[in-house]
């Protein structure tokens, strides 16, 4: 039994490591809706930054979002299509192939299958930066540069990690449940959809949520296959405009549009929260 | 409705241990029969293997005539109900009941039904119907919208029965269905099944190890161990004439009595006993026998001259409308005696190590030839 004493040690830590983690934010957050002269000064030097702006300046916002690319509007709105897109398919992609993996290594039985798995453990080790040179000549010499399909295709070929999480969640879930589905008509397939897919909601939000994450932020693929203004997705599209809008005087229009970019990301993890926690337990416990 | 025919039926996991053993049987249509043995006898895996769960190794299998060893279990036109129910905990129990009949209707094609939408309709009302009557049938339809979590043990149950019900299968397929269930409701839904089946009709295999689940619930009993059929008959007579000592010890409650002895002269000497004079086909035979004897065909003798052998009194135990007796015979033998609880008191009154003179009704005795297996020779 905790004393009040500890308690009240461990809330305080809590809540320092919360400030720490949020200032940034809320630094971004004060910064894009500052007057350019109050911006600039902010980021110059901390003290100088209000808690919040006297007249906060939302028109920042509308303005960065306008200034993107060289089109009005139009490049904004091609990235956050572009993004949107790419996102969904990949998540889409990765959360049904890994799923469909893990059945396959959970729950059929084939010569090989241990083997499999241990060489598919062991691509956890290799460092994405080993495989770009390579992947890149494939999907040049395919003719897929300044397409999508670099960025989607591979999530159709599983990702190991959430593999292992769907592999080892299927692998808890009672054998009479998939003989049941099997008597009851179902093939490997429908197994798969229609009972293992849905009782593995916890492990499906934490995929689509990661790979959102990291699809939504990621830079460097979008950086190497995608060279047009208008397939840019919104993390090239920031970095552009930080290359236009990056000195002090535009400050708050390049903070207001990381921000921008950010809301999705944090809409996202308050929705899947509690699924999300549910996940990361549960991969802690049976993994 | 189907017949289910075994022909020399056997199973052989990779590796060489043969589960289950030459198993010939002929489940009639419409019939209830019992799969009872211990665990490890084999009984689950012969339910499997109509089930289409297990590959069968040897023999043939046959459902309605028809030989099904390479057809998939959900061609089979059987429905299993499992121990721990397997009831899918993301679909309401109306859901849950409807899932065999939807994925019955997908195999009939998705373009049919994409392209026949009244169709699609009368299905969807057919389907809904069936759910209905089932619900109806086990008393479940305040159940319905329900999720699996929400239900007590008992109607969990019925729900896995409801949904086995729906598919109006060929065989009805249960796997120790009431195992999990306390022993009160265990009675209740015992007397459900028994009335369901005599409702329908149905061809139903049944698995459990609890012999007094088999014995009230089965047509015919099919007594197991080691993967092989020790006996199958009626229940009354494995109780009454049990094909081997074996059978004659797991079936009844305590177990029957047995003495190991010796024929000489025409006679069975047992340690402790008066000889036991065996006529006929017995006669001439020598070397060892086992004589049984059911704890409640054992009671005092009246008399010296009734005294069919002597033991001494361990152990009185009060169940209520009927007692216990644990005995000790010479030569370390234990017997128990089954009495009503109108002899408690007498029994009671006796000191632990007396000894009591004890006898038995000649036409209540079994005997069988040595060893666990030993086959019933009077």
């Amino acid at each position: 039994m905790r004393t009040r004493g500890s308690q009240l040690v461990v809330l305080a830590l809590l809540a320092l490591g919360a400030v720490l983690m949020l200032f940034p934010l809320w630094w971004m957050l004060v910064v894009s809706l500052e007057t350019p002269a109050n911006a600039g000064a902010a980021t110059v030097e901390v003290g100088a930054l209000s808690l919040f702006p006297a007249e906060p300046q939302w028109r920042n916002w509308v303005d960065a979002m306008r200034a993107v690319g060289t089109v009005e509007w139009e490049g904004f709105l091609d990235a956050l299509a572009n993004s949107i897109l790419v996102t969904f398919l990949t998540v889409t992609a990765t959360v049904l192939s890994c799923s469909l993996v893990g059945y396959a290594l959970a729950r059929t039985r084939f010569r090989g299958r241990a083997t499999l798995f241990g060489i598919m453990l062991a691509t956890m080790m290799l460092p994405p930066q080993v495989t770009m040179i390579p992947m890149f000549l494939v999907f040049r010499e395919l003719g897929w540069v300044d397409t999508i399909l670099p960025l989607v295709v591979p999530a159709l070929f599983g990702n190991a990690f959430f593999v292992f999480m769907f592999r080892q969640f299927m692998a808890q879930v009672p054998e009479a449940l998939v003989e049941a589905a099997r008597l009851d008509g179902c093939g490997h397939l429908g197994v798969w959809w229609r009972v293992m897919l849905p009782l593995c909601r916890p492990v499906v939000a934490i995929t689509a949520v990661f790979t959102f994450i990291f699809v939504w932020n990621d830079f460097l693929g979008p950086l190497i296959y995608l060279h047009s203004e208008d397939k840019a997705t919104l993390a090239i599209a920031l970095n552009s405009f930080r290359n236009q809008y990056g000195g002090l005087e535009d400050v708050q229009y390049l903070m207001a549009l990381s921000l921008v970019t950010m809301i999705p990301c944090i809409l996202l993890f308050l929705v899947a929260q509690r699924q999300f926690i549910e996940g990361l337990g549960k991969g802690a416990v049976k993994g | 409705m189907a017949t289910v025919q075994f022909e020399a039926v056997s199973k052989t996991y990779p590796g060489g241990v043969r589960a289950v053993e030459g198993v010939e049987l002929l489940v009639e249509d419409g019939e209830f029969v019992v799969l009872v043995g211990p665990s490890g006898c084999g009984k689950s895996t012969t339910l499997r293997m109509v089930a289409g769960l297990e590959e069968i190794t040897g023999g043939t299998l046959r459902i309605g005539g028809r030989v099904v060893n390479e057809v998939p279990g959900r061609d089979r036109d059987v429905a299993m109900v499992f121990q721990n129910y397997a009831l899918y905990p993301h679909l309401s129990v109306r859901q849950n009941m409807a899932f065999p009949l939807e994925r019955r209707r997908e195999h009939g094609g998705l373009l049919a039904r994409l392209t026949s939408g009244s169709a699609a309709r009368e299905e969807d009302a057919r389907i809904a119907a069936e759910v209905e009557r089932a619900a109806q049938v086990l008393g479940i339809t305040a159940l319905l919208e329900r999720k699996p979590s929400a239900l007590s043990g008992g109607q969990r149950q019925r729900v896995a029965v409801g949904r086995a019900l729906v598919r109006r299968p060929a065989v009805f397929l249960f796997d120790e269905p009431l195992s999990n269930l306390d022993a009160k409701l265990r009675v209740e839904m015992r007397a459900e099944l028994k009335a369901l089946h005599q409702r329908l009709g149905a061809t139903m295999l049944y698995v459990t190890h609890d012999q007094e689940e088999a014995m009230t619930l089965g047509d015919r009993l099919v007594v197991m161990d080691g993967g092989a059929v020790q006996q199958c008959a009626s229940p009354r007579e494995v109780y009454e004439r049990p094909s081997n000592r074996f059978v004659a010890g797991f079936v009844g409650t305590p177990s029957m009595n047995f003495l190991e002895g010796k024929m000489e002269g025409g006679r069975l000497q047992v340690p402790g006993a008066q000889p036991l004079e065996l006529g006929g086909r017995h006669r001439e035979r020598g070397g060892g026998l086992v004589l049984g004897v059911r704890p409640d065909a054992l009671r005092r003798a009246q008399g010296a001259e009734e005294a069919m052998l002597h033991a001494r009194v361990a152990l009185v135990e009060d169940l209520g409308d009927r007692c216990d007796i644990r005995l000790e015979v010479e030569g370390d033998q234990e017997l128990v005696a089954r009495r009503p609880a109108s002899e408690l008191e007498s029994w009671e009154a006796l000191e632990a190590g007396t000894v009591v003179p004890l006898t038995f009704d000649r036409e209540e005795a079994h005997l069988f030839e040595p060893g666990p297996h030993g086959v019933r020779c009077g």
